[in-house]
C-alpha cells in the first residue's frame, strides 16, 4: 500500500525545454548518452577486458617467454631473445593493433550492440525520442558518444602500452626509445578506424535486430569464425577470394597488418592481422565501411516506427 | 495562441490486414484533461504512438501545437508516458531522470523538483531495476513532467499502482489540470476517467465512437423510483415526467427528471396512494453508455 502522495503543485512554474536545433539536440543528445554509457558497468567491463586482453598478449606472456628463455602460447619458434625488441616503447606503433582486427574489434562490436541495440527492450528509444531533439539528432548523439567511448579505449590501449613497455625497458636495463611520433599517429588513426568501424557495425546490427543479445551473438559468431571460413573458402576458390577480400575483418585486418602488426601467417602473429591489401585501400575501405555503418543505422532509426 | 493542441484527421493505421486504428479524428483543447477511453487493444496506445512520432499512420494526419508528429516543434513540447515507463534498469532513477534532462537541455535542478513531485526524492538514488512497478510508473509521471510540456500524454498511468497509489495519480493529475495543464489521460478504467476528465473520446476497435464531455455522454440527469404498486408509479410517473420520459428498468421506475422535481414526484405518488420505498437520483455510469455504444457497434458491424 503506498503511502506516497504526489502533488502536482510545484514550489514556481519550473524549467521549461526549449524547441532544439537539429545540432543543438545533437549536442544534447550526446551529453545525455555520453552520462548514461559512463555509468553503465556494461561499458566498463568490456573496456577491462580489452585493456587486460591487449596487456596479456602484447606484453605479459612475450615477456614471460623471454625471461624465461621459453616460447609460449602465441609464439612458438620465436627466439626468446628475438621477443624484446616488440616489447620495448620503441615499437609501440607496430604492437597497438595487434589486437585490434579481431579481438578488440569484437569487444567493440559488442559496445556498439549494446548501447544502441538495448534501448528497444528497455524501451528507452520511446522515452528518448520524445524528448525533444528529432531522430537523427537523438540517434547521431548516441553514435557520437560511442564515438567518444572508442577513442577513450583507444586512449587508455595507447597509456597501458607505454607503462608496460616502459616498464619492461627499465627492469631489462634496455635504453629508452620513444615512438617516431608520424608512426605513433599512425598507429592510433589505424586504431581508431579499426574500433570506430567494428563499433559502427555493433551499432548497425543491434538496431538491425532491434535486440542486444542477437546482436552481439551475430556479431562474434561474424567476427570470430564467419569470416574466417570464408577466408579459408577463398583461398581455395578464386571467385571467392574477390569477396572475402573487402571484408570488413579482411580490410580491419590489412590496416593492422600495414602497421606493422604480426601477420596471422607470421609465427608471432596475432590473428586476425593481415597482408591481403595494402595499408592505403585497406584504411579507405575502413573508413568507408565505418560511415555505411553509421549512416545505414540513422536511416533505419529515423523511418522505422518505435514500438 | 491556438486554443487546439492536438487535431487529428482521419488518423488511420494498418499492421496488415488488421486495422489497429481507423479514421480517427479528435481534438484536445488547450487546458482540458481529455480522457482517451477504451478496451484493452482498442487501439488507444497506437493512436498515442502515433501523436508522439514514434509510429507512422499508414494515413491521415496529426497536428500537435501546429507541428507534424515527430518534428521537434512538438515533441519538445510534449510530455509523454506511453505504455510503460521505459528507462536505463543500471541507473538511479534520478540519474535516468538527469539523462532526459540532458537530453532535453534542462538542469538537473528540474530533476529534482520533477522527483519531489512524484515523491520519489527519498528513492532517487537506488536503481530503477530495484523499483517497484508503481515507482517505475511515478518516475514515468516525473520524466513526463520533467521540461514542463504544453501537452501531458499518459498512457494508462495507474497500470500497476495499488489503490493508493491510484489515487494519488488521480490527485496529481487534477493538480495539474487546475494549474492549466492540458492533459491527454488514456484509460480502460472508466470510473478514474469520469472522475478527473472534462471531455472524452471513446475508442473501440480502432474507430472512435464518440467525442463530446462526460456530462453530455451521460446524458440528463434521471430519478429512479421503487413504489409499490409498479404500474401505480409508472402512471404516476408518467403525468409528471410525460410519456417519453419514463421507463421501466429492473432497478425501478427511471425517470428523466431533474433532481430538483422529486419532491413534486413524491407528493403525486402518495397523493395516488401508491407506497415509495425509494426515490433517488440516478446517473447513467460511463461504463453503461460505453457498454451501450460498443454492443450497438457489435451489431452494426
Amino acid at each position: 500500500m503506498s503511502t506516497a502522495t504526489m502533488t502536482g503543485r510545484p514550489a514556481a512554474r519550473g524549467e521549461t525545454r526549449a524547441v532544439p536545433t537539429a545540432l543543438g539536440g545533437l549536442l544534447a543528445s550526446a551529453r545525455a548518452e555520453l552520462l548514461r554509457l559512463r555509468k553503465w558497468p556494461a561499458v566498463w567491463v568490456l573496456a577491462t577486458v580489452w585493456l587486460l586482453l591487449n596487456l596479456t598478449f602484447a606484453y605479459l606472456f612475450n615477456y614471460v617467454a623471454y625471461a624465461t628463455g621459453s616460447s609460449g602460447f602465441s609464439n612458438e619458434g620465436v627466439a626468446p631473445e628475438a621477443l624484446l625488441p616488440e616489447l620495448l616503447p620503441a615499437a609501440i606503433p607496430s604492437v597497438l593493433t595487434g589486437g585490434m582486427p579481431m579481438f578488440g574489434g569484437a569487444i567493440m562490436f559488442i559496445l556498439g550492440a549494446l548501447a544502441a541495440g538495448s534501448g528497444f527492450g528497455w524501451g528507452t528509444w520511446k522515452t528518448v525520442l520524445t524528448q525533444g531533439p528529432g531522430r537523427l539528432s537523438a540517434f547521431g548523439g548516441t553514435l557520437a558518444a560511442v564515438g567518444v567511448a572508442v577513442v577513450a579505449v583507444v586512449a587508455a590501449t595507447v597509456a597501458l602500452d607505454f607503462a608496460a613497455s616502459t616498464l619492461i625497458a627499465v627492469v631489462e636495463g634496455q635504453s629508452i626509445v620513444w615512438p617516431e611520433l608520424g608512426a605513433l599517429a599512425e598507429s592510433v588513426g589505424g586504431g581508431l578506424l579499426i574500433f570506430g568501424m567494428w563499433a559502427a557495425a555493433g551499432v548497425l546490427v543491434g538496431v538491425l535486430t532491434r535486440s542486444p543479445a542477437l546482436a552481439v551473438g551475430l556479431g562474434l559468431v561474424w567476427s570470430l569464425v564467419i569470416e574466417n571460413l570464408l577466408r579459408g573458402v577463398g583461398n581455395l576458390l578464386s571467385g571467392v577470394e574477390y569477396v572475402t577480400n573487402v571484408l570488413p575483418g579482411t580490410a580491419a585486418g590489412s590496416v593492422a597488418g600495414a602497421l606493422g602488426a604480426g601477420a596471422e601467417g607470421d609465427p608471432d602473429g596475432a590473428p586476425g592481422v593481415l597482408t591481403v591489401l595494402d595499408g592505403g585501400p585497406a584504411t579507405l575501405l575502413v573508413a568507408a565501411y565505418l560511415v555505411v555503418f553509421a549512416a545505414v543505422a540513422a536511416l533505419l532509426m529515423r523511418r522505422r516506427d518505435v514500438v | 495562441m491556438t486554443n487546439t493542441i492536438v487535431v487529428t484527421d482521419r488518423l488511420t493505421k494498418r499492421y496488415g490486414d488488421r486495422l489497429a486504428v481507423d479514421d480517427v479524428s479528435l481534438t484536445v483543447r488547450r487546458g482540458e484533461v481529455y480522457g482517451f477511453l477504451g478496451p484493452n487493444g482498442a487501439g488507444k496506445t497506437t493512436t498515442l504512438r502515433m501523436l508522439l512520432g514514434l509510429v507512422r499512420p499508414t494515413s491521415g494526419t496529426a497536428t500537435i501545437l501546429g507541428h507534424a508528429p515527430g518534428e521537434s516543434g512538438a515533441t519538445a513540447r510534449v510530455g509523454a508516458l506511453v505504455e510503460g515507463p521505459g528507462f536505463y534498469p543500471y541507473l538511479s532513477g534520478r540519474d535516468n531522470l538527469r539523462v532526459m534532462a540532458r537530453y532535453q537541455g534542462v538542469s538537473d535542478q528540474a530533476v529534482e523538483d520533477a522527483l519531489a513531485r512524484v515523491d520519489l526524492s527519498e528513492r532517487g538514488d537506488d536503481a530503477f531495476k530495484s523499483y517497484s512497478l508503481g515507482m517505475k510508473q511515478r518516475l514515468g509521471v516525473a520524466s513526463a513532467l520533467l521540461g514542463e510540456p504544453d501537452l501531458l500524454v499518459l498512457d494508462e498511468p495507474t497500470n500497476g499502482l495499488d489503490p493508493g497509489g491510484m489515487a494519488d495519480m488521480r490527485k496529481l493529475v487534477v493538480d495539474l489540470a487546475e494549474q492549466g495543464q492540458t492533459v491527454l489521460l488514456s484509460s480502460h478504467l472508466l470510473a478514474e476517467v469520469q472522475e478527473i476528465c472534462d471531455r472524452v473520446g471513446v475508442i473501440a476497435h480502432g474507430r472512435l465512437l464518440a467525442e463530446s464531455t462526460v456530462a453530455e455522454l451521460r446524458g440528463a440527469s434521471t430519478l429512479l423510483v421503487r413504489a409499490q404498486p409498479v404500474e401505480l408509479a409508472l402512471s404516476v410517473s408518467m403525468q409528471v415526467a410525460g410519456d417519453d420520459a419514463v421507463q421501466l428498468t429492473d432497478a425501478g421506475v427511471r425517470l428523466e427528471l431533474p433532481e430538483d422535481r422529486a419532491p413534486e414526484l413524491a407528493r403525486a405518488l402518495v397523493a395516488a396512494g401508491a407506497d415509495i420505498h425509494e426515490i433517488r437520483p440516478s446517473e447513467r455510469s460511463l461504463e453503461d453508455v460505453f457498454f451501450e455504444m460498443t454492443t450497438d457497434q457489435e451489431e452494426n458491424r
